[in-house]
């Protein structure tokens, strides 16, 4: 959740932090299980190398509008650009990471 | 038997229910001209209606009119969430309707979002919601307190999302949600094929009340229409409508005349007929009001339309000429004829024709037509000649419509208005055929008359709302100088006109003479008389005094006779001596 200084063993590029944002609304079951997934694959994939930001839509439902949210959860990659969002629990490891670009579209 | 008895209860419980929540449905005025008429009041209130309908059938101003004038007009905030256009385009869009969106907004009066969601840069992994649409939703609903909600198109987010069962479900959840609200909501669709009214089938969601709008081309002319599919426990219009969109908006054709509060006006405007305004209280029509004039072909509707124009570009007014049957210059030729030169008011832009077939466009094209070059012209009469053309392009509701609208919309601005109605000769006169005198403050009849191996025309007022007309027949003559009023006789059940006026004026004339001639020998001849009676009263008189003379004269005789017989015995006695006793005797 914090950043961290940069890693060594980073299969992506030397742009720096990555910036995640988490929009859950309310801490249902399915959003506490999307964090803890995203928080997993973070910690393998970009150990050190990635922010997360949990925003309750509950408490700031103003924030929906800004990222274009209509699902939840729906995680947000604001950076590296381009934006990258991905919609669901996270459950499913592989297509997250191919939703962050952090492995090819299986063909 | 158990069940049974169950059974029994139902029903009726159900129907108690159902009479209740009739009962219970109110309604929610949309503001958009006519369809509150035809759905008794409005959509159902607190409800979700579904507006579905090919491209450009005008979905999205619907749902657009709906928020804008619930805010406006009828103090109800508003959210209008949109799919596929941005705020500032559908602002854009609305403004040439004199919608002011971004001021509602500024006034928070209105909310409005743009959902986007770009199927590119989408991932899905596992269970999801639409719970971010939901709050999305909901802080506009708290952010305005808004009573109204409008979703356009909601269907696209079939093409966004990918998992359909989650969406089906979650648009199932949304409109149990939205009536949890309370908000009366509008979501548009596009029109689907087959038997789904919408592509997706929004409408196994959506079940109080259906609209559906159609852009169709007929007898090539590009109709736009509006039937309320379904209304749950309401009445409603069921007919396809002729809908309009015009620089007001979204408007529906069947309306009986919409608030009947248009300023009226104490001025009058001459006929440019000076007979025919001494028939209409002495100064003419009221200004701003609607005039009919019927009549059979060739009566003469034309020229008196054409008379009035005249007169009224000659004060410095302006008028507006749609011919739906003459070009311009056919008119202005025919007119020429009975001393109109209705080419000088065109050339000096005081006079503007607009000469189309009625069969150019749809009713609704009319109105468009008719509305744009009014409000571009800007001018104080307006002729419509004839308006039965126009019954080729519509039923006898659907123009009456048309037309009550026509004259709602120019009392509303104050111009008078003459229509031309054509009747078919052998009809009776008195029905004018699209059935729309009833709307009309003044109605002028031009007749023919036949007599005498001729045929004449005759005007009278059949009425004139608000006026002491004159209910006389005048003989109504073209002539080389303009239009003539003169009198008609009528007598025995028959009205003289044309040569059999004349000789009618010739015999009174001659009658006339007689009487006069007849007055003088009278007094001649009593004169006469007088003066006989006068002439044998004075001889008779003469033969009095001479009667008088005669009579005195006599009488002396008589007494000189009588002295001398005396005298005479005197004389005798004397004579024979006789006693003095026999004279004693006698």
């Amino acid at each position: 959740m914090t950043p961290a200084a940069p890693a060594p063993a980073s299969p992506t590029p030397k742009s720096g932090v990555w910036s995640l944002k988490l929009y859950i609304a309310g801490y249902t079951p399915r959003a506490v299980r999307a964090l803890d997934n995203l928080k997993e694959i973070c910690e393998e994939h970009l150990h050190g190398l990635y922010r997360i930001e949990v925003i309750d839509l509950l408490r700031n439902p103003k924030l929906a509008s800004g990222d274009q949210i209509v699902a939840v959860p729906t995680l947000v990659r604001k950076l590296p650009v381009p934006v990258r969002k991905i919609i669901g629990d996270l459950a499913d490891h592989e297509r997250v990471l191919v939703g962050l670009d952090l492995r090819s579209r299986p063909r | 038997m158990l069940q049974q008895s169950g059974s029994d209860k139902a029903p009726g419980a159900t129907q108690v229910r159902g009479s209740e929540r009739l009962k219970g449905l109110t309604k929610c005025a949309t503001g958009i001209r006519g369809l509150d008429e035809i759905t008794l009041g409005g959509l159902p209130r607190g409800r979700p209606t579904l507006v579905c309908g090919g491209a450009g059938c005008g979905k999205t101003l619907m749902a657009m009119e709906f928020i804008v004038r619930g805010a406006r007009d009828f103090g109800e905030p508003g959210a209008f969430m949109a799919f596929e256009e941005t705020g500032a385009e559908l602002s854009k869009n609305v403004a040439s309707l004199g919608f002011d969106v971004p001021k509602l907004v500024r006034q928070k009066k209105m909310a409005l979002d743009y959902v986007q969601i770009n199927r590119g840069e989408l991932e899905e992994t596992g269970e999801y919601d639409l719970e971010g649409l939901f709050v999305r939703l909901g802080s506009m609903i708290d952010e305005v307190k808004a009573k109204r909600v409008a979703l356009d198109t909601l269907e696209s987010l079939f093409s966004s999302l990918p998992n359909e069962a989650i969406l089906r479900a979650e648009l199932r959840r949304l409109f149990r949600w939205l009536k949890d609200k309370g908000v009366t909501t509008i979501i548009t669709g596009e029109q689907g094929s087959g038997e789904l009214l919408t592509r997706h089938g929004l409408e196994e969601y959506v079940s109080d009340c259906v609209i559906r709008l159609d852009h169709r081309v007929v007898n090539q002319i590009a109709t736009r229409r509006l039937r309320v599919v379904k209304y749950r426990g309401s009445v409603h219009g069921t007919n396809e409508y002729p809908t309009m969109i015009d620089e007001q908006g979204l408007s529906i054709l069947p309306i009986s005349a919409m608030g009947l509060n248009y300023p009226v006006s104490t001025e009058r405007i001459s006929s440019g007929i000076s007979r025919l305004d001494t028939m209409l209280d002495g100064k003419g029509f009221w200004k701003g009001s609607s005039i009919l004039v019927s009549g059979t072909a060739g009566s003469g509707k034309s020229s008196l339309a054409a008379s009035f124009v005249d007169s009224v570009c000659s004060k410095g007014g302006r008028a507006l000429y749609f011919s739906f049957e003459e070009s311009p210059d056919q008119i202005m030729r025919n007119m020429s004829s009975i001393g109109l030169d209705l080419g000088r008011h065109v050339r000096s832009g005081r006079l503007q024709f607009n000469s189309v077939r009625s069969s150019l466009y749809g009713l609704e094209g009319h109105l468009v037509a008719i509305h744009s070059l009014v409000e571009k012209f800007k001018p104080d009469v307006v002729v419509m000649d004839p308006i039965t053309s126009m019954s080729s392009i519509g039923t006898r509701e659907e123009i009456k419509a048309m037309f009550s609208r026509v004259i709602d919309y120019l009392k509303n601005r104050q111009i008078t208005a003459v229509f031309n109605s054509l009747t078919a000769a052998g009809d009776a006169q008195e029905e004018s055929e699209v059935g729309i005198s009833s709307l009309m403050d003044t109605w002028l009849l031009l007749r023919m008359v036949e007599s005498a191996s001729e045929r004449n025309r005759v005007l009278y007022v059949l009425k004139s709302r608000g006026m002491a007309h004159s209910n006389q027949m005048r003989e109504y003559r073209l002539t080389n100088d303009g239009i003539q009023l003169s009198d008609v006789y009528t007598g025995a059940g028959t009205v003289y006109t044309g040569s059999a006026r004349m000789a009618q004026e010739a015999r009174d004339r001659a009658e006339a003479e007689g009487a006069v001639q007849k007055a003088s020998r009278q007094t001649r001849e009593l004169e006469h008389e007088h003066a006989s009676v006068r002439a044998q009263v004075e001889s008779l008189q003469a033969k009095l005094a001479g009667i008088e003379q005669d009579l005195a004269s006599s009488r002396n005789a008589e007494k000189a006779r009588v002295q001398a017989e005396h005298g005479d015995r005197a004389e005798m006695a004397r004579h024979r001596m006789a006693d003095k006793q026999r004279k004693g005797a006698e």
